[in-house]
């Protein structure tokens, strides 16, 4: 037995059970966030059920549980409708229903606004239009087809519409401008701006009334439904998203169904202040943050290390700005925020626009929340996991190398580019990939320096200077707490939020996957050998 | 002076005087007089921690990396002081290579290996640089073995071919002298043979010191061997008479081996 604990037997079963403890608990993370993500979007029956009191629900089951006092078991509902029952969830006793069916022509209509519409479709109106289609529902497939192509022109307008008020935004600046710096004698060049202003947003207004009569002529076909409490209502074709009769569709439908809900959630604008639709511009945002949070963090952390590694005599001083470094990573990331508000979006921030903006006060430009701010405050955040991940990996280069290079007249410089810092490429891309699973998983001091719930445009677009890095921005992070706690309907939300935290896992792990990949590249190249 | 000069009645290519080395409050070398003879190989010998090493690093200045050594006397390298203040370090190290205990091949290809000394130099024409990993890997006997992988990495080398690699990456900047650390004592037998050999034929080209804790090495391959203990020159003299009639009682214990 003294044997048995003398040989270290226990102590390596007892390393490799907490690894295995570890693994599994990831897995379990993993795991449960994709169980609860992924069926989101599968098309789910409608199920129909009389109830004993003489009344029908029809909606989908996302629930059963046993009445833990009476042993009954009642079914959780989501009825939608939310416009019509004012709620989007019901639970039903299991012993008052009488009957239960899956009507095959139940309807779902996703909508534009207060969720998705459950019910039977009656007939579907066209005034103007010849549908020929015998069933209301092929009518609804073959308006919505017709219509499509109108549906894009105005998409195309409304594009047009946001260039023409960007050009007409600027030259008002411009106006504006010139207007602070002397009204009398700029009147000439501030009168021939103002016609080209006066153009442009006469044309915005054509436009905008082009587009106003194309979606009212669209919203003139409605379709008339009926839900299962026998109530009827008009919805009009531009108010509907998309629709399904999940009952009745194929295995395959429902697959296409899912895959158009994919598609829908990584490359369309979010709806229904963000609880439906896609999350395209958090996944843009959360990416671009992060790719700039590394452009500032990484040249500044790795030339830091070089300097305390390399150069930085090794005494008091070093020693402290080694121990500050540290601790800096240990700070709680909301003190960064704050130091990022009062630093960079009120002082650098404030200054820039009294200097090249003055024209636009007392609106901020730059004075106010942005991803460049957010950036600046996340590879604050993150610098330090740079600085010692590089001065880690100098440190591991045996003497022997800086030794072999110096003795064959290479200056201290040479050594460092030619010989260290490849030689240290693969822990400083380690000190990366941990900054940056870091930083694109960082929400509190994001809310304070630029993080917004609805960011109207994205931060690069096709307006010069392309990127906006004073424009505020969405992200992953910040739509999974604003999702889950400050929605309207937050039950309605709450796959959702799995579906998000998907994504942001995923982006993380595309991020490091590939920064590992790149690494065990550069390791093969770079390995030291000991014979 | 010293004893070897008397003894070939050539001019030395290095020649230290007075030498004192201090590591803090150590005193690692203690008033050496030495001189080394061109086209000779002088061999150091002695217990660990005799300041044979330390000596060795001063020809090259490589103890200028420790911030604490300080130097008094002087080291001239064909006459000129290699401590002056007016002496660049860098054009001092080129003319003067090191080889050393551990063969440190960098993580580069044997190519690029061979070649970087004169990329650092600036020397960047492709026939130069082609010209140079030929002539220094052929001086270095090594040029059969690495001919037709000289874009593979050099960390793929076994321990004597990368020691070889080594020296071909030291001759190929045609120092006047090269400077050898113990450069068998991570070897087996034939690679210390091979190196022996090498080490015989580019005497004829080079100066070369070579610091041994392998007593027949030192009778092999020198001509001049010096004798270190506790910091301190015991006795310098041609290696035969070092070897088999030293002057001093400390050098003959611990040549047979009673000390050491």
């Amino acid at each position: 037995m003294k044997l048995f604990w003398k040989t270290g037997e226990p102590y390596v079963l007892a390393t490799g059970a907490a690894l295995a403890i570890i693994l599994v608990m990831s897995l379990t993370l993993v795991g449960t966030v994709m169980t609860n993500g992924l069926g989101y979007f599968w098309p789910r029956a409608l199920v129909k059920f009389e109830l004993k009191d003489g009344s029908a629900v029809l909606g989908q089951i996302t629930q059963e549980e046993k009445n833990p006092i009476s042993g009954e078991r009642r079914l959780q509902l989501k009825v939608g409708n939310r416009d019509v029952f004012g709620q989007d969830f019901r639970w039903i006793d299991e012993k008052g229903i009488a009957a239960r069916t899956t009507p095959a022509d139940a309807v779902l209509l996703e909508r534009r606004e207060h969720g998705n519409y459950f019910g039977m479709l009656k007939d579907v109106t066209a005034e103007g239009m010849a549908l020929t289609a015998a069933t209301p529902y092929e009518k609804l497939i073959q308006a919505r087809t017709l219509v499509a192509g109108k549906m894009a022109d105005t998409g195309k307008i409304k594009k047009q519409m946001s260039d023409l008020n960007h050009t007409a935004e600027s030259l008002r600046l411009k106006i504006q401008k010139l207007d602070y710096s002397g009204k009398e004698k700029n009147a000439a060049s501030i009168s021939e701006l103002s016609a080209v202003r006066e153009k442009k947003m006469a044309e915005f207004t054509r436009l905008n009334e082009q587009a106003t009569a194309t979606l009212a002529e669209i919203g003139r076909i409605t379709v008339q439904m009926t839900d299962a409490a026998g109530g009827s209502k008009d919805i009009s074709l531009t108010e509907i998203v998309a629709l399904q009769k999940p009952n009745s569709m194929s295995i395959f439908a429902k697959g296409a169904a899912y895959l158009e809900r994919v598609r829908e959630l990584l490359l369309d604008d979010p709806r229904e202040s963000n609880t439906e639709g896609g999350l395209f511009p958090a996944i843009f945002g959360t990416v671009m943050m992060v790719l700039l949070m590394s452009i500032f963090s990484l040249p500044f952390g790795v030339v830091a290390a070089i300097y305390l590694r390399e150069y930085a005599k090794d005494g008091l001083m070093t020693r402290m700005v080694r121990i500050a470094v540290n601790n800096l990573a240990g700070v709680p990331s909301i003190v960064y925020g704050v130091f990022g508000l009062g630093f960079f979006v009120y002082g650098v921030g404030g200054s820039i626009d009294s200097l090249f903006f003055p024209e636009r006060l007392p609106t901020p430009t730059f004075g106010t929340g942005g991803i460049l701010w957010s950036s600046l405050t996340l590879a604050l955040l993150t610098v330090p996991v740079i600085i010692v991940a590089t001065e880690e990996s100098l440190a591991s280069i045996p003497k022997g190398i800086r030794e072999g290079s110096l003795a064959l007249g290479a200056t201290k410089f040479q050594t460092l580019t030619k010989i260290l810092l490849p030689m240290a490429t693969p822990g400083i891309m380690t000190g990366l990939i941990l900054s940056m699973a870091r930083a694109a998983g960082e929400v509190a001091p994001l809310m304070i320096v630029g993080v917004v719930k609805l960011a109207p445009t994205l931060p690069f677009d096709t307006n010069f200077p392309f990127f906006h890095m004073d424009r505020k921005f969405m992200h992953l992070g910040f739509h999974i707490y604003d999702v889950g706690f400050q929605s309207p309907n937050v039950e309605a939300a709450k796959p959702m939020v799995f579906v998000t935290t998907m994504l942001l896992l995923a982006i993380v792990v595309v991020a490091s996957s590939t920064a590992i990949y790149l690494r065990n590249r550069m390791r093969s190249k770079y390995t030291t050998s000991t014979f | 002076m010293a004893q070897s000069l008397e003894q070939t009645g050539s001019t030395p290519i290095l020649s230290v005087t007075d030498l004192d080395l201090h590591y803090g409050a150590a005193h690692a070398l203690k008033g050496v007089n030495l001189d080394m003879i061109r086209h000779q190989v002088t061999a150091f010998i002695g217990p660990s921690g005799c300041g044979k090493s330390t000596l060795l690093r001063c020809f090259n200045r490589m103890n200028d990396l420790v911030e604490s050594a300080r130097v008094d006397g002087s080291i001239r390298f064909n006459g000129e002081n290699i401590y002056d203040l007016s002496t660049d370090v860098i054009s001092l190290r080129r003319r003067i290579g090191m080889v050393f205990q551990q063969s440190n091949p960098f993580p580069k290809s044997i190519y690029e290996n061979i070649v970087y000394g004169l990329r650092i130099a600036g020397v960047n024409d492709k026939a130069t640089l082609d010209e140079a990993v030929e002539r220094s890997l052929k001086s270095a006997a090594i040029w059969n073995e690495v001919k037709d992988r000289l874009n593979d990495s050099a960390l793929g080398l076994s321990g004597g071919q990368a020691q070889r690699i080594c020296i071909a990456r030291a001759i190929a900047v045609n120092p006047e002298i090269i400077l050898m650390d113990e450069p068998c004592s991570a070897l087996d037998p034939i690679s210390t043979l091979k190196i022996e050999e090498l080490i015989e034929e580019l005497k004829s080209k080079y100066t070369i010191v070579i610091v041994t804790h392998n007593m027949q090495q030192a009778a092999r391959v020198s001509d001049v061997t010096a004798f270190f203990y506790l910091g301190e020159l015991i006795e310098v003299g041609g290696t035969r008479k070092i070897f088999t009639n030293p002057d001093k009682k400390q050098t003959e214990d611990y040549i047979t081996g009673r000390f050491g």
